[in-house]
């Protein structure tokens, strides 16, 4: 063992107090200066903002969130435009969301039974076809804010799960017009003004990302100019109390269902008016109630020039509605149910197919060119001297969507819809009644990891299923019902 | 030389030794700050609470600024460059801007209750306005947690504010010469543009530059924007500012002519503004 002498062990003791002496006279600076590592999309990003003051969970809105869109993406401190900003903030989100993906429905399979030289396939049976793998959702280019005080804008290009872009937002909006909340003006193509936002749900599956109540039509119905959750081009006027407890909104869009260029329903408009009212409840929080019409006119006879439907040249408007009303009722801070329902009617004509006789793919782009008579799968066209049968009639149904957050924190939430659309008759005499009926149900877990000011992702697992009665394959003379199921996991997140 | 050196070290070590606690004081604060959670808010027949829904509510919208110990030190704390953006309110130190109450005592309930829905303009701060009653009074019960103050002190009786009288022009000059004479024109400029001689020097009492109110901007003023909410800002000060209370210099019936003669600078209708067009009002003279 080996000892120390004195003058040895004094040296150890003055260095250890000297080490000591540094290392307390270090902590002070050390503890002071220790800060967490923090990572911003856009808005909060401009704010300072945890997404979590706007979003209930991202991207859905809370109140405020709420308030702060139509205030014109402002939180009214008089600091909201650009100028104020360090040159540096450039006000863009990205939103991807890559997923691992499991589809499942039935289609019409061919047999190889009885197989010959002029039916080299043989006959058909109903099958299930299961398909599974990595996937993308779709891919978004999100920028938008102020331009100057009370004008702003948003632009958002968008890709659709096969990569393909188009303008999913273009607009300019103009607010507290005579400094007033109650006269807001927005111009270009947007979303309507749905208290419950499908442009905002977590739904990430083919079925469970859009609201079916809001893209519903019969079978075989033509009119697809009447998409509540499609974006409308148009002008749309809001108004709101200065604490954005009522909300009132009329807009007057194009019968083009958002499609650019005019080829649809170019001589005819729509007009979509909301009004809602939230109330103070007290522990319970916030409730809100409104209600939606959505009435309009589209073409159903486009001229022709060599049998070819000229878009842009609908004429022969006849008329559709969509009426609701809408519930957003909160249980204290971890549980809300949205609700919303559906009084749908279109004009006979629509009933029959007419409508979309130029027939887009939703972008903008023409899908059927053929002259409509002669052309398989072409949209009927009202030209001169066309008569309806006299089986029919103008289609009218009903139907709800509801839909239960829970909320355990911002960065966990717990999800389950059900969406029912009923026919309540049908667009000819003597089709079944349950023809085109749809149940839906969607159950989500949505976890961040992390949610800051400055970026946010969210892992995901869903699973939907859908039924719809007699849009499912056809054999022979029978149409199956459509049956899918979807289940999703992944990842969705902005920065 | 070593000896010395060994003396100072020593010393050092010591006096870091016992100044080690207030390193830790962020700790001892939570325990601190925990022991006041039985604190209330009492708004007309509203009684705010610290509980489950302010706490999730102050970790929803608030902490990312105001910080997990209400001491200003949120996350975003550090981009907010003052005096453009103003940094968040410590609420350990118990001291607020907006109060009905007399300089250097505690605000009402009412005041922070008022303060959150209506936010403060030029600042971070947004107004919370979406909020129900019931929280907004939970959340003054969970800020007022922070400060020990608010158990030792408390809060100062709001000040009288007399009826506000008809805006005449003698009044609008009357509170031109008060606007000269208490010399509000050092900092707020001679056209009320925030461009005073003293403007650029000014800091807040934690020595952060702040900026004094352009009242030509169009902005609310941060404590609101009804005449009584100008009048209270200076019969009050704004506590950790340096704008002072002028409750000593300024009758209450001159007070309302300030009151008029501002409202000759701000945009916005306002008789005030209509008459001053009508009257030959110049500047005041910071020389005469």
């Amino acid at each position: 063992m080996h000892v120390l002498s004195r003058s040895s062990l004094r040296k150890v003791v003055r260095s250890a107090i000297s080490l000591v002496s540094f290392t307390l006279l270090l902590a002070p600076f050390v503890l002071i200066s220790a800060k967490p590592a923090k990572a911003i999309p856009a808005f909060a990003r401009k704010y300072g903002l945890r997404c979590s003051a706007c979003h209930e969970t991202w991207p859905i809105l809370n109140n405020f969130g709420l308030k702060f869109r139509d205030n014109g993406y402002q939180i009214m401190n008089d600091r909201d435009a650009p100028i104020w900003q360090n040159p540096s903030y450039w006000p863009a989100t990205f939103r991807m969301t890559p997923i691992w993906h499991r589809f499942s429905n039935l289609q019409a399979v061919d047999t190889y039974t009885g197989a010959s030289t002029a039916n080299p396939y043989g006959t058909q049976a109903v099958e299930r076809i299961t398909s599974s793998g990595v996937d993308l959702s779709g891919l978004d280019f999100h920028t938008g804010g102020t331009l100057y005080k009370n004008i702003s804008f948003y632009l958002l290009p968008s890709s659709d799960p096969t990569g393909a872009f188009h303008f999913e937002t273009v607009m300019t909006r103009f607010d507290n017009i005579l400094g007033s909340s109650w006269l807001n003006i927005k111009v270009g193509r947007f979303e309507l003004n749905n208290l419950l936002s499908e442009k905002r749900a977590v739904g990430l599956t083919a079925d469970g990302g859009i609201y079916q109540t809001y893209h519903f039509i019969p079978v075989g119905d033509g009119n697809i100019f009447g998409q509540m959750g499609d974006n409308q081009l148009g002008i749309e006027y809001v108004g709101h109390s200065y604490n954005d407890r009522t909300r009132v909104s009329a807009a007057l869009l194009d019968s083009n269902d958002g499609n650019v260029n005019l080829t649809l329903g170019a001589n005819s408009y729509s007009g979509f008016f909301t009004f809602d009212q939230a109330v103070d409840a007290g522990k319970w929080d916030v409730q809100r109630l409104g209600a939606y019409a959505f009435v309009g006119q589209a073409a159903t006879y486009y001229k022709t020039s060599g049998g070819v439907p000229i878009a842009g040249s609908g004429v022969g408007n006849k008329g559709f509605s969509r009426i609701g009303v809408t519930t957003q009722f909160y249980f204290g801070p971890h549980f809300d149910v949205n609700f919303v329902t559906q009084h749908g009617e279109d004009n006979a004509w629509f009933g029959q197919g007419y409508g979309n006789a130029v027939a887009t793919d939703g972008d903008g782009g023409v899908t059927c060119t053929g002259p409509t008579a002669t052309t398989p799968g072409c949209p009927p066209n009202n030209t001169p001297g066309t008569t309806l049968s006299a089986l029919a009639r103008a289609p009218s149904w009903n139907g709800y969507t509801i839909e239960a957050r829970y909320v355990y924190s911002p960065t966990l939430i717990f999800l389950g819809r059900y969406e029912a659309e009923r026919m309540q008759q049908q667009a000819t005499i003597g089709t079944p009644q349950n023809i085109g009926n749809i149940n839906l149900w969607d159950f989500i877990a949505r976890w961040n990891p992390f949610m800051s000011n400055r970026a946010g992702m969210a892992l995901q697992a869903e699973y939907t299923v859908m039924h719809q009665v007699g849009t499912g394959p056809t054999v022979g003379l029978t149409t199956a019902n459509l049956n899918d199921n979807e289940i999703l996991l992944g990842t969705d997140f902005d920065f | 030389m070593r000896t010395g050196l060994r003396k100072w070290s020593l010393l050092l070590g010591a006096a870091a030794f016992f100044a080690l606690p207030l390193t830790s004081w962020a700790q001892l604060s939570t325990a601190d700050i925990a022991s006041r959670d039985n604190m209330e808010a009492h708004i007309g027949n509203l009684t705010g609470h610290v509980n489950a829904r302010s706490t999730y509510d102050y970790k929803r919208y608030c902490v990312s600024c105001h910080g997990d110990l209400g001491d200003g030190n949120g996350e975003v704390a550090q981009w907010l460059d003052p005096p453009m953006w103003p940094k968040p309110r410590d609420f350990q130190m118990g001291v607020f801007k907006c109060r009905s109450t007399l300089t250097g005592s505690l605000p009402t309930d009412e005041d922070l209750f008022d303060t959150i829905a209506r936010g403060l303009d030029r600042s971070a701060m947004p107004q919370w306005s979406q909020f129900t009653k019931q929280q907004r009074a939970d959340l003054v019960a969970y800020v007022k947690h922070f400060s020990p103050r608010f158990v030792t002190e408390k809060p100062g009786t709001p000040i009288t504010i007399p009826p506000e009288p008809e805006v005449t022009p003698e009044r609008i000059k009357a509170g031109r010469e008060v606007f000269a004479r208490v010399q509000c024109w050092k900092c707020h400029g001679v056209q009320g543009m925030a461009n005073g001689p003293s403007a650029s020097t000014l800091t807040d009492d934690l020595g952060r530059p702040i900026a004094p109110f352009n009242f030509t901007e169009g902005s609310r003023p941060k404590c609101g924007d009804t005449d009584r909410d100008i009048y209270k800002i200076f019969m009050t000060g704004l506590d950790g500012t340096p704008m002072p209370s002028f409750a000593d210099n300024i009758k209450p019936d001159e007070a309302w002519d300030l009151v008029f003669y501002l409202r000759t600078f701000m945009q916005g209708a306002s008789k005030a503004k209509e008459l001053a067009k009508t009257m030959d009002l110049k500047p005041v003279n910071p020389n005469p």
